[in-house]
Parts: structure tokens; C-alpha cells; sequence
């Protein structure tokens, strides 16, 4: 007879176990999935491999795919620690973009220190405003912050599109290809953001930023004040302002935190990657939806979501590079979905655990409680 | 004391409703609730479990149907051994739960939740019909059309009765009954069970008040972390050999006042004056308190529950908005509706709903104990929290107020009721406050955790804190309080010294009744 039963609290070695199991069996359900499809499922995981991490160029393209997740993924993993559920990091990342561009056309060729600070600065304050609005409504008006942001995105997206396509503002490129085709205005060479030579692999300026903040925020949430708060609003709100938290304030800073970082991603986007404003492409790419599965499959750990978006984005740059006759065009996407489903189900070894129980001798010994916790009868 | 011994001692032969032999429910973390319990329910008889909170009689009444599986130990009912694999089965083979917490979906009428338990067609007027039917047989009169939130807590549960009964249960198993129940609906539930008794039905009564098992059951059997102390004829048995059963020592239970050296001289610390606010449904709530508290003292507020109580505890925490009045924690006027300001002021407070308004449940008792001093030194440095001081303060929190958990880093949630009092009353008090606010602080605790509590307070009152109790319970108000206040409709009605109380009139002024009062001013005496 097998059994479940919750655990009183989650011995350490869970915390690594639980995800790398996961992942195996993620895996394992995917060569499950090939072979019936006819595909020899390690020459396919073998490609992928290659192309998403091991050859030539594979993992600065890796790299430069996974910058937009971890800025989103860290933007949702902020938010939902407080249980307040963002769902805004596409249009923030947008706005970003939005905000960053005009900076970057802006200032062009000035000293590359001020253009990319102005740049940083520019996303950040837009995707904090765009999340600010959630935000606000939310602690003061108590509107479901799930469909504010939401709705956001899409005026987000409509604005970015307008301001593009639809009109001849700061943003549109008039001169040249633009006066016939409708594209945005790229920002001068000297405010396209550096990057760092490792030998074999180039890493943007954008990702390690983005590791930057990602440690930042571990020590946030793990030792100061604001984390602390964090911790307690979201557990119970109640217990929150008898305690004397200014959690409306709170709610306010913590969104604004998320869009901020969103709206780098969205910085970072123009100045590591395309260099002008992309509606399309942005919308196309659908970075801040992502962004909340590999917030969840990071377990809301910002340290982690590092990790998850270079894997996520691993894989995608990989499925880019192989797609073709012979490899299965959609098996990057289920791979990524069986993932999902994988880390959100190892939830349950996680919180529960267990336990066979012969049918006569259903002898539990306390030794093997992971733990080892001494018996509270009391 | 009379031990009985059989397995059917007063069913004259015939096989128990219920027979548990040797039960034990193991949980992780190695707890164990139970441990080979034994336990006969004889047809018609009312039998008690008695117990602390966290003896094991909630885990215990879950193995009879059929939400646990116990580890070890067999089940056999009417003689014939069953085992349970869900709820299900328990109900078919006849057992009917009264949990503490109602499970009522609140939308639905009276007869739409007594429909839930069953399969088939649904036809809501037959549904109707039994209600009312049943209601009559047993007493338990509810409007079978009436909707669950419109219904008064007490009505509630006699739906939750019925739900049982409509699905013919032979043994009916109440979690603390009478926790949420006022004594008059408490006596209405006694007459039902008698009832149900008298038909054959049996009852398991799980309670840790003493006065109401002798009420109403025929036998008790008590539990002690997790075992059974034996089996006894309630009429038979001496309420001080139950209570010694229970907490496994002598305890008082006496209600004589704590001895405490008056000091009429000592400073005002907290002044209430002319405060007036509005309930949740905008109703008034507080109309006009004007009440004083001296340190070193404790000035007991006794009412009927829902005359403002909560409304006054939470206005003066800050946490309620007032619409006049004034609250002047040890000096400080506070204004408008600000929890942190009065916690500086130097107001401690053990709320109502201790485990989500006073703890974050889902957080470690050492975060627990820091909820409110987090923000200043020695626990946090600029922004940043010094983690190894909260360890050391919630290692040393737990052992002089003697919180009972694998560690500090348990989270509070898991605790008994007992052991969350001791983690609030342990924080609120180490914040060195000059007024401690107490709302209904031994409500639901078992035996032993009461005694420590009321010992806090008064060790607290003793040191020089006013202590503010607000509590229904008027034999708490009358062994802890030096002053004892009655509140009623949002008003005090009289303050009197603990010395000249008399509970007759105490409870006349309590029910409103202020004839007897018509010589003596009935406010402004605090």
C-alpha cells in the first residue's frame, strides 16, 4: 500500500533533488514521445545538445535567447512571492523597449557609460509606471491585479505598435527603407550595449545584468526588511498590518520592482539585440508569458531562474537552429511543456511524502523521516 | 474510580456500535497521534472524548470515518470488522461528522446541502420535506429553504446534524460541539442528543470541557498525548480524577480570585474615552466607551459575544477605524487607525483569531517571534535582518515560554492551540509593553495551556502592565480581573472592583439589565 502524507517541513536535499528529477523524467517522457514517433531519441537530444549549448556559437546565441526570460521570469518570480500575480511582464518588457529606444536615439553617441545608464534608467522607470498602475489599483483600490495587467499588455502592445506603424512619431524610422516601409529608428551605434569575450562564448551586457539583479534579489528576499515583508504579506495579509506593515505600500513597491526589472529586459532587448524598437518581433516572441513558466519552474527562487532561462532558452535556440524535414519542428515546445508539467507535479514529492506501508507491519520509524524531527505530541 | 472493563458494559449484551482496537495514527515528523486506542461505543449511549487540544481526539474521530487511514489497529462496527478507505465507506457503514469547522457551501439552501451527500435525482422539494421532518423529530428547528450565510452559527450546525441523520447515521461524531455555541444553544444541542440517544443512535462527544462531558455523556474516555487514560462512567467519576486524567496532574479548578497586591495609585496607561465606531455591516458597534487601565492592573470586560468586543479591541490595536474618541496608550494619544503606532506606543495584543491575524501560519516560529521587532534593532541592521539573532531569540522565546515544537524553524500552522498562544504571548510580552490587550486569549486551549495563559497574564500585571482582557468566559473574567467592566451593545454598562462582583448581577448586566443599577451611575466609573 503506498501512501501520502504531507511533510512538516522540506529537508534541504529536496530542494536539489526534487528539480532534477524533474527534469530527468521531463526528458525521459520526451525520448518516450520520439521513439513512438519514430525518431531515435538520443541522436535528437544529442542535437540538441550541440546546437542549444556544446558547438561553435550554440551557447552565445543561448545566451542572447535566454536574456529576455530571465528578465521576465525574474519580473514574475518577484511578483508572485508576495502572491501578487503579475502577469504584466510582456507589456512592461515593452514599454521598456519603448522607453530605452527613445533614450538610446536620444542619446546617441555620447559617452557609452551615460547612453547605456540612460538606457537601463529609461526601461526601468517605464515598466515601473506600466506595473505601478496595476499596482496602485491593487493596493488602493483592491482591482484583481491579474486581469489589470493583463489587459495592460495589450495597450502596451497597441501603443508600441502605433507608435511605429501607425503614426510619425520619435520612434519611426522617415528616412531611407522607412519612408516606404513602416520600421522603428535604430539608436546609434555608440549606444549598442558591450559585451564580454569568455574565449568561447560572448556574453551580452543584458544577461549579466540581468544574474546581477537575479543575486540582488536572492538577498532581498533572504535578509532584509522589504523580504521579510514580502514573506509575510503573502502568507497572510492580516498578520501582515496587525504587525504594523504598510502592506498597500508594499503591494505599490513590489510591482513597480517587477515592472522595473521587465522593463530592462525590454532595455536590453533594443541595446543587446535588435537595436531599434520591434513591436512585432516583441509581440511575436511573447517573452513576459514565458517569463512566468520559468518563474515557476525556478520555484519563485531568483538564483534559479538563471538557470531556467538558459536552459528554456537553450532549447529554443536550439529548435531555431534544427528545425527542418528531419527534426520535429514542435518538439522543442513540447519539450519545454513536458517540462512544465514535470516541475509543477515533483511539487507534490516536495510537499508530501511517500510512504509504503505493508499491510501488516506498518512499522514507521521515526529515523526515516527526512529530517530526522523528534516526535511533538503535545 | 469505576474503570469499566467490558467491551459492552451498558449495552446488555449486544456488539458495540463501535469497536477500535488498538488504534495508532502515525503522522510525519514523527508524530504520533494515536497510540493502540482502545474505544467501545455502546448502541445508544453517549460517550465522551476528552482530552487536551493535540491529545489525538480530532485524529482519532478522522480514523473513524474514514479521512485517516490508522496505521495499525482494527475498526469493527456492530461487531462486524470493517476498514475505511475514504469517507464513503464510513458514511454507508453509518457514521455521520460534525466537524468544528462547518462544511457547508455557504450559497446553497438548508436542503441543497443535505442533498450533497447523496447520488441519483435530485428532487429539492422531497429534500425540503425530509429537513422538515427531521427538524421536528429531533428538535432541530431550521427553514429548510433558508441559505447557509443568512443562518446563525448555532443553526448551522444543527444542518450540519441533519445532513447526518438524512443519511441514516447510526453514530454521529461532534468535533467540540459546543466551541462556537452560546450555554443556551449548547442545552438545545444536549436535548437533541438525548434524542437521537433515545432512539438507538449513539454519539461520540469530542470535548475538553469537563462540565459539559458530565452533562451530557453516559461515558468518557480520556486521551493523553495520544493515549488512552481508560474508560469511565461519567456519573460514577469525580470531575478533579477526569481533569487529573487529562493533564496528568493535580490542576486548580477553582475560579477564586489570583492573589495580586492592589495599587489604586498606580498610573493610568491606557485611557479610552467616548470611543464609537461602526461594525462590519456598518452597524454601531461602539457607542460611547469610556474606560480606564491602571498599570499593575487587569480590568476584566465580560459580555455576550457581539456586543462590540472585537470592535473594541480592534479599534484600540489600530486596526479598526473610529468614527470619535479618543485611545491614549501610556501617554500617547494615537490617532487614526495605525497598528504600528500603537504597538510603539507600548501596546502588546493578543488578537481573536490568533493564528491569522497574530501569526503569519505559514512561517517559521522564529519569523514569528520577530513580526514586530524585525524592524529595529538588534534584529535588523539598516535594511538588512540579522538572521542568526532571530535564532537566537526564538531559541530562547521557546524555552522560558515553553513552546512545545521540533524546533524554531516549525512552521506555526502545525502547532496545537496551545503551543500558538505561547509563541504570540511570548512575542507580545518580550516587547516589554505597558499594555496588553488580550481577546479572549484562552478560547478554545485545553486545560493545561488556560493555566498558562492566565499565569502570563497576571505574571504580566504583576510586573506592572494594565492588562485590557476582554473575554466571554465570565469565570476567566472573574479569577484574573481586579476590575471587571460590562460591556453591551457597544456600551459600558458599569465597572465594579472584583471584590464587590456578584456573577447574578454581573450576568443581569451582561443580558442588558440595568434595573438593579438604577442608584449607581452606570458610566464613567472606570
Amino acid at each position: 500500500m503506498i501512501r501520502l502524507e504531507r511533510r512538516v517541513d522540506q529537508p534541504r536535499w529536496l530542494k536539489v533533488a526534487v528539480p532534477a528529477g524533474s527534469v530527468l523524467t521531463a526528458l525521459l517522457a520526451g525520448a518516450v514521445l520520439l521513439s513512438l514517433t519514430g525518431h531515435d531519441a538520443m541522436e535528437t537530444y544529442q542535437l540538441l545538445l550541440e546546437r542549444g549549448f556544446t558547438s561553435q556559437g550554440a551557447f552565445t546565441a543561448t545566451l542572447t535567447a535566454a536574456t529576455p526570460l530571465l528578465f521576465t521570469g525574474l519580473c514574475a518570480a518577484v511578483a508572485f512571492r508576495m502572491r501578487v500575480f503579475n502577469i504584466g511582464g510582456e507589456g512592461q518588457l515593452i514599454m521598456g523597449a519603448v522607453g530605452a529606444s527613445a533614450a538610446g536615439i536620444a542619446l546617441g553617441d555620447g559617452p557609452v557609460v551615460i547612453t547605456v545608464l540612460g538606457m537601463i534608467l529609461a526601461g526601468a522607470i517605464c515598466g515601473a509606471v506600466w506595473a505601478g498602475i496595476a499596482g496602485a489599483l491593487k493596493a488602493w483600490a483592491n482591482t484583481n491585479e491579474i486581469i489589470t495587467t493583463l489587459m495592460l499588455n495589450y495597450v502596451a502592445a497597441n501603443l508600441a505598435t502605433y507608435l511605429v506603424f501607425g503614426s510619425k512619431s520619435y520612434w519611426r524610422e522617415l528616412g531611407g527603407t522607412g519612408a516606404m516601409f513602416p520600421q522603428g529608428k535604430p539608436i546609434a551605434e555608440g549606444a549598442h550595449w558591450p559585451s564580454v569575450d569568455f574565449g568561447n562564448f560572448t556574453m551580452g551586457f543584458g544577461f549579466f545584468l540581468g544574474s546581477v539583479i537575479a543575486i540582488g534579489l536572492f538577498v532581498v528576499f533572504r535578509s532584509t526588511r522589504f523580504g521579510f515583508q514580502v514573506q509575510v504579506i503573502g502568507d497572510e495579509p492580516r498578520a501582515a498590518r496587525y504587525a504594523g506593515m504598510r502592506t498597500k505600500r508594499a503591494i505599490f513597491g513590489l510591482m513597480a520592482l517587477s515592472g522595473a526589472i521587465a522593463g530592462i529586459g525590454g532595455a536590453s532587448d533594443v541595446g543587446d539585440t535588435r537595436y531599434v524598437l520591434d513591436p512585432k518581433a516583441l509581440q511575436q516572441a511573447g517573452y513576459g508569458y514565458a517569463g512566468i513558466v520559468v518563474a515557476a519552474l525556478a520555484r519563485l527562487n531568483p538564483i534559479a531562474v538563471v538557470f531556467v532561462a538558459i536552459l528554456m532558452g537553450g532549447l529554443s535556440n536550439a529548435g531555431r537552429a534544427l528545425q527542418g524535414p528531419d527534426f520535429p519542428a514542435g518538439l522543442v515546445g513540447t519539450l519545454q511543456g513536458l517540462l512544465l508539467v514535470f516541475t509543477l507535479g515533483g511539487e507534490l514529492f516536495a510537499r508530501y511524502r511517500i510512504r509504503r506501508v505493508a499491510a501488516e507491519h506498518a512499522a514507521a520509524d521515526p529515523a526515516d523521516t527526512p529530517g530526522g524531527a523528534p516526535a511533538v505530541t503535545a | 474510580m469505576p474503570e469499566t472493563t467490558t467491551n459492552d458494559a451498558s449495552a446488555g449484551g449486544r456488539p458495540p456500535a463501535l469497536a477500535a482496537r488498538r488504534i495508532t495514527k502515525r503522522f510525519p515528523g514523527g508524530v504520533v497521534a494515536n497510540e493502540a486506542v482502545d474505544l467501545d461505543v455502546a448502541p445508544g449511549e453517549i460517550h465522551a472524548l476528552l482530552g487536551e487540544n493535540g491529545a489525538g481526539k480530532s485524529t482519532l474521530s478522522n480514523c473513524f470515518t474514514g479521512l485517516y487511514r490508522p496505521d495499525e489497529g482494527t475498526l469493527a462496527v456492530d461487531g462486524v470488522p470493517v476498514e475505511f478507505h475514504s469517507p464513503g465507506d464510513a458514511i454507508v457503514s453509518g457514521f455521520g461528522l460534525v466537524h468544528q469547522h462547518f462544511r457547508l457551501v455557504e450559497p446553497f439552501t438548508v436542503a441543497e446541502n443535505v442533498l450533497l451527500g447523496e447520488h441519483g435525482r435530485i428532487r429539492r422539494s422531497e429534500a425540503e420535506a425530509r429537513v422538515a421532518e427531521l427538524g421536528d423529530r429531533y428538535g432541530l428547528e431550521v427553514d429548510p429553504s433558508a441559505r447557509i450565510w443568512q443562518l446563525s452559527v448555532g443553526q448551522q450546525q444543527r444542518v450540519e446534524i441533519i445532513k447526518a441523520l438524512s443519511c441514516e447515521a447510526k453514530l454521529l461524531i461532534l468535533d467540540e460541539p459546543t466551541a462556537v455555541l452560546t450555554p443556551q444553544e449548547a442545552e438545545s444541542l444536549f436535548e437533541v442528543l438525548r434524542r437521537m440517544t433515545a432512539e438507538g443512535r449513539s454519539v461520540i462527544f469530542i470535548s475538553h470541557k469537563l462540565d459539559e462531558v458530565r452533562a451530557v455523556a453516559d461515558r468518557v474516555t480520556v486521551l493523553r498525548g495520544g493515549r488512552s487514560e481508560g474508560t469511565h462512567v461519567v456519573a460514577g467519576t469525580a470531575s478533579r480524577d477526569l481533569a487529573r486524567l487529562m493533564v496528568g496532574r493535580d490542576i486548580d479548578l477553582g475560579t477564586g480570585p489570583v492573589p495580586r497586591q492592589q495599587r489604586p495609585t498606580a498610573a493610568v496607561v491606557l485611557r479610552v474615552e467616548d470611543l464609537r465606531a461602526t461594525g462590519d455591516r456598518g452597524e454601531t458597534a461602539l457607542d460611547g466607551v469610556t474606560l480606564d487601565v491602571r498599570a499593575h492592573e487587569v480590568l476584566g470586560v465580560c459580555g455576550v459575544s457581539g456586543n462590540g468586543q472585537r470592535e473594541l479591541a480592534e479599534v484600540i490595536a489600530g486596526m479598526r477605524a473610529r468614527t470619535a474618541g479618543t485611545v491614549e496608550v501610556a501617554g500617547t494619544v494615537l490617532t487614526g487607525a495605525d497598528p504600528r503606532a500603537a504597538h510603539t506606543a507600548g501596546l502588546g495584543h493578543i488578537p481573536e483569531d490568533r493564528l491569522h491575524t497574530g501569526l503569519s501560519p505559514s512561517l517559521s516560529i522564529e519569523d514569528n517571534l520577530a513580526l514586530t521587532a524585525y524592524r529595529r534593532p538588534p534584529l535588523s541592521r539598516g535594511p538588512f535582518l540579522r538572521r542568526t539573532r532571530f535564532r537566537a531569540r526564538a531559541i530562547e522565546l521557546m524555552e522560558r515560554y515553553d513552546v512545545r515544537a521540533p524546533g524554531p524553524t516549525t512552521p506555526t500552522r502545525v502547532l496545537s492551540g496551545g503551543n500558538v498562544q505561547k509563541v504570540l504571548l511570548a512575542r507580545e510580552l518580550s516587547s516589554d509593553p505597558k499594555v496588553l490587550l488580550a481577546a479572549s486569549p484562552t478560547r478554545g486551549l485545553d486545560v493545561g495551556a488556560i493555566e498558562t495563559v492566565r499565569t502570563l497574564l497576571a505574571e504580566a500585571a504583576d510586573r506592572g502592565v494594565g492588562v485590557l482582557l476582554l473575554s466571554e468566559d465570565l469565570d476567566e473574567i472573574l479569577s484574573l480581573s481586579d476590575r471587571i467592566a460590562v460591556i453591551y451593545e457597544g456600551r459600558i454598562l458599569a465597572v465594579v472592583d472584583r471584590a464587590d462582583a456578584d456573577v447574578e448581577e454581573l450576568g443581569l448586566l451582561m443580558g442588558g439589565d440595568v434595573s438593579h443599577l438604577s442608584a449607581t451611575p452606570a458610566r464613567g466609573s472606570a
